[in-house]
């Protein structure tokens, strides 16, 4: 008994409501960035300076008490949360303290964390601090910085290399189709306010690969089919492509899923926003190397003769489609 | 046809073993880890029984090289600290006042009275009452400056001496200060190692990064305010001459003098000599030890030049009093009893063990150049890291099983291919980071297992173009020879892209992010070696075997 996940030969109809699906892409990245503008995103101190501190005990989180003993410290803005992980047993209790950047010191004091320690340590003597992070403003944005930068440079090679590889057409979809995951991701962090950090960027920039992954895949099809069918209109070359590579796209992105699903629920709380951006990456960047890529390909067309040199046929031949 | 010459045969083979042995030491890390200390102590000539012992927990002739785990696995301290480069500038201009006083003074009938001004940091103003004679002091003073030797500046000197006004200026060059930050850095670096390393931790990193920045990560130690206290003490050691004491820290304290509080006495402040007699440089040596009525001290040794200074000093003031001066801070200013020959003494002070301890590993590290602010510390503690291992285990083997059990369902015989050379691949993955000694983070680990589910995709693309063209093809051979040459592009295509990402995060990145590019990058490498080299071998044995007639696939 063999496992199929879709029909050794499938003729579904990809772009019969390609306008539909691509609206419903545009309008989705524009209330992404509408959440993203109204409700901001929950940056780490990576982002934003500050310290957090990651506390663990063996009676239940107060985090009413935790605040109060902590307010004559005169700390400034302290936000404090606990943390629910299935993993954790009764006798485990794990709160996260996050203590904003203090005014003039580049990271915290070791007398900070004494004083916040003995505070806390007097409502709960079990209490252990299992982790301290600090870091200072200069830093972290930097952080910002560099990783903003790295995210754009990462589309403009992935752009260069694509146009040397395809054709231009080919660079701006899949562009798109990257532009379009990095911006919904965006979007649901902020939307469920996830902590935003470091490793969420790293979990970023494994989304454009993915994504990147899956799109360079259907277009070395589209490019063999454009050259086998020469007459064929675009858009049918287009669904063969991708009906053709349509069981690899599902074993791919089934497989992927499975294993960062099994990394989702037993990879602990430390790491669960990083899978959660990765799952919603490979999600996202499945969808979109057909429903934006390629329907970017097929909305600006794409150059049919790739047999002779541009000077014999004295220019560009671009399909359109039938309309 | 599906030929592989013999020689690609044992290659590949040889590749897929030679990865295995590598990734082996891992599943015994504690064995290994153990057994390399313990190596390690044996060659610097500590040998003892246990130690032994422990060496022979893993045999000699296997490959030892381990994973480096990161601090949020291991658990330890990060600090990322900033040297104060400038610091130094503002010293060595100091350091030049009195040469140009007396150059302008042998020049006192052309250009009068010299007087240092006023100035920032880092700058040495100088007036003469003569403006006649500025061209002359100028041109005396520039003598001061000395030619560099540097790559670019041809014929660059380390001063520049410029007129602003009435005033000389003189400041460092612009290639002069870069040297000179090089050098601090350089240093700092080195004093720094010394530190953690007296410390006794086990490979601590220790890293410049960009300009005046350094980066320290000890796993194993307690805190990152420990670290702390261990490197962000300058340490400088310096005696000096006392002139008086006083209880108004306001008080002026006259030309070529400072005013430094003491650390014993609240509100008692002593007014010194600048210049000290010697300084911590000139130690060679520091313990902690005891003094005659049994309180905690340091000893210490000057090494010749030092020692005979202090010698010399000591012979010649008897009865009066001699600052210690650690740190801006007076430990104690005991009064000279007799000529102390030989350079070696005692510090005494307020000190517990433990403070003695620490100071003797400072003093014999040496001083740092400069000051260091900390942008950015990190903790982990020992029990998170220690979770997340397990929980990143568990998620990994979680993940494998799934995928083998898929692979096997959908394609069979293919996927038992499939399976085995994902075996490979995660074992070339280990070996590669435990050769090249990189750092496993937690990220690192989520890059693992999305190999994993990647690690099939170049796999699935080959099986599915040779689904593909067995319905077309004639006869199986000629259809797995089509699949993988028609699969080949679209896989160095996809692998390609991934991997440019991959280097811009590496290069782009710090701390997970790196942790994770390099995962990623080493894993995109060694998939497509096994897609490409190790199914295609397996399918060829398999298709040589059992010459089917029709590929079940």
């Amino acid at each position: 008994m063999r496992l199929k996940l879709v029909p050794s030969v499938t003729s579904v109809d990809f772009f019969r409501f390609w306008r539909v699906t691509f609206g419903a892409s545009v309008v989705a990245m524009v209330l992404s960035i509408v959440v993203f503008f109204v409700m901001g995103l929950n940056f780490g101190i990576d982002f934003r300076g500050g310290t957090t501190i990651r506390t663990e005990a063996v009676q239940p989180v107060d985090i009413g008490a935790y605040r109060d003993a902590m307010t004559p410290l005169g700390l400034g803005d302290v936000a404090i949360t606990e943390v629910f992980d299935p993993s954790f047993g009764p006798d485990r209790n794990v709160s996260m303290i996050r203590v904003q950047a203090q005014d003039g010191v580049e990271s915290v004091t070791p007398e900070t964390i004494d004083a916040v320690r003995l505070a806390l340590t007097e409502i709960d003597p079990s209490l252990v601090f299992a982790s301290v992070e600090s870091v200072g403003p200069k830093v972290s944005g930097e952080l910002v910085q560099s990783a903003v930068l790295a995210v754009v440079l990462a589309l403009v090679a992935v752009l260069f290399y694509i146009w040397l590889r395809f054709e231009w057409q080919f660079s701006v979809g899949a562009v798109a189709a990257l532009v379009h995951d990095i911006v919904l991701t965006v979007g649901v962090f902020s939307l469920f306010q996830i902590r935003f950090d470091l490793a969420i960027i790293a979990a970023l920039l494994t989304i454009v690969g993915y994504s990147l992954n899956d799109t360079v895949v259907v277009f070395d099809r589209v490019r063999e089919n454009l050259i086998k069918f020469k007459k064929r209109p675009l858009k049918e070359v287009l669904n063969l492509s991708i009906n053709e590579t349509l069981s690899r796209t599902m074993m791919t992105s089934v497989t992927t899923l499975v294993a960062l699903i099994a990394l989702f629920i037993l990879g602990g709380d430390v790491i669960r926003g990083f899978v959660f951006a990765m799952i919603w990456g490979v999600l996202v960047g499945t969808y979109s190397s057909v429903y934006v890529a390629s329907a970017v390909l097929l909305f600006i067309g794409a150059k049919r003769d790739w047999s002779k040199s541009d000077s014999d046929t004295g220019g560009t031949q671009f399909a359109t489609d039938d309309k | 046809m599906l030929q592989i010459p013999m020689w690609k045969r044992f290659l590949i083979w040889g590749l897929c073993v030679l990865g295995v042995a590598f990734a082996t030491p891992n599943l015994f890390y504690d064995r290994v880890e153990r057994h390399n200390d313990a190596v390690g102590l044996i060659e610097t000539g500590t040998a003892t029984p246990e130690l032994e012992a422990e060496a022979a927990l893993w045999p000699d002739f296997l490959p030892n090289a381990l994973i480096n785990l990161g601090l949020d696995l291991r658990g330890g301290a990060h600090l990322l600290a900033e040297v104060r480069v400038s610091d130094v500038y503002a010293d060595r201009i100091d350091g030049l006042w009195p040469s140009v006083r007396d150059l302008l003074s042998d020049e006192r009938s052309v250009v009068g009275n010299v007087r240092r001004m006023p100035s920032d940091a880092g700058e040495l103003r100088v007036q003469v009452s003569n403006p006649d004679g500025m061209a002359r002091a100028l041109e005396v003073v520039r003598t001061l400056a000395q030619p560099m030797q540097t790559l670019t500046g041809v014929g660059a000197r380390d001063l520049d001496v410029t007129q602003d006004g009435e005033d000389i200026v003189v400041t460092l060059s612009e290639a002069e200060r870069t040297a000179t930050d090089d050098r601090t850095m350089r240093q700092s670096l080195e004093i720094i190692r010394n530190r953690v390393d007296q410390a006794g931790t086990r490979e601590p990193t220790i890293q410049r990064q960009g300009e005046d920045r350094i980066l320290i990560q000890v796993p194993g130690i307690g805190s990152a305010a420990e670290l702390k206290a261990l490197i962000g003490t300058t340490a400088r050691l310096t005696f000096h001459p006392v002139v008086s004491q006083t209880s108004d820290p306001d008080t002026a304290p006259g030309p070529r003098n400072i005013i430094v509080p003491s650390m014993e006495q609240a509100g008692l402040y002593y007014i010194l000599e600048q210049t000290p007699v010697v300084s911590g440089d000139q130690l060679v040596d520091a313990q902690p030890a005891f003094d005659q009525n049994n309180r905690p001290a340091v000893s210490f040794r000057f090494n010749p030049a030092g020692g005979r200074a202090f010698g010399l000093y000591t012979a010649a003031n008897i009865g009066s009093p001699f600052a210690i001066v650690l740190d801006n801070e007076v430990i104690s200013a005991p009064t000279i009893q007799s000529h102390i020959s030989g350079g070696s003494g005692i510090i005494t002070g307020r000190f517990s063990v433990e403070e003695t301890t620490q100071l003797a590993v400072l003093l014999r590290a040496g001083a740092l150049p400069a000051e260091m602010d900390f942008l950015e510390e990190r903790t982990i503690g020992p029990e998170l890291g220690q979770d997340s291992i397990e929980a990143g285990k568990i998620a990994a083997i979680i993940a494998m099983l799934a995928v083998v059990v898929f692979m096997v369902l959908s394609y069979g015989v293919f996927g038992i291919i499939a399976n085995i050379a994902l075996m490979f691949n995660l074992a070339l993955i280990f070996a590669l980071l435990s050769l090249i000694g990189a750092t496993l983070t937690l990220p690192g680990i989520a890059g693992i297992v999305l190999t994993i589910g990647m690690a099939v995709d170049a796999t699935v693309l080959i099986f599915e173009r040779i689904k593909e063209e067995s319905l077309t093809a004639k006869g199986p051979a000629r259809a797995i020879q089509l699949g993988y040459e028609k699969a080949m592009s679209a896989i160095l295509d996809a692998n390609i892209t991934t991997f440019i990402t991959a280097v811009i995060l590496f290069a782009m990145g710090s701390g997970p992010v790196r942790g994770f590019a390099v995962t990623l990058g080493l894993g995109i490498i060694t998939s497509v070696f096994t897609a490409l080299f190790v199914t295609r071998l397996m399918v060829v044995l398999y298709y040589e075997r059992a010459r089917p007639k029709t590929l079940v696939i």
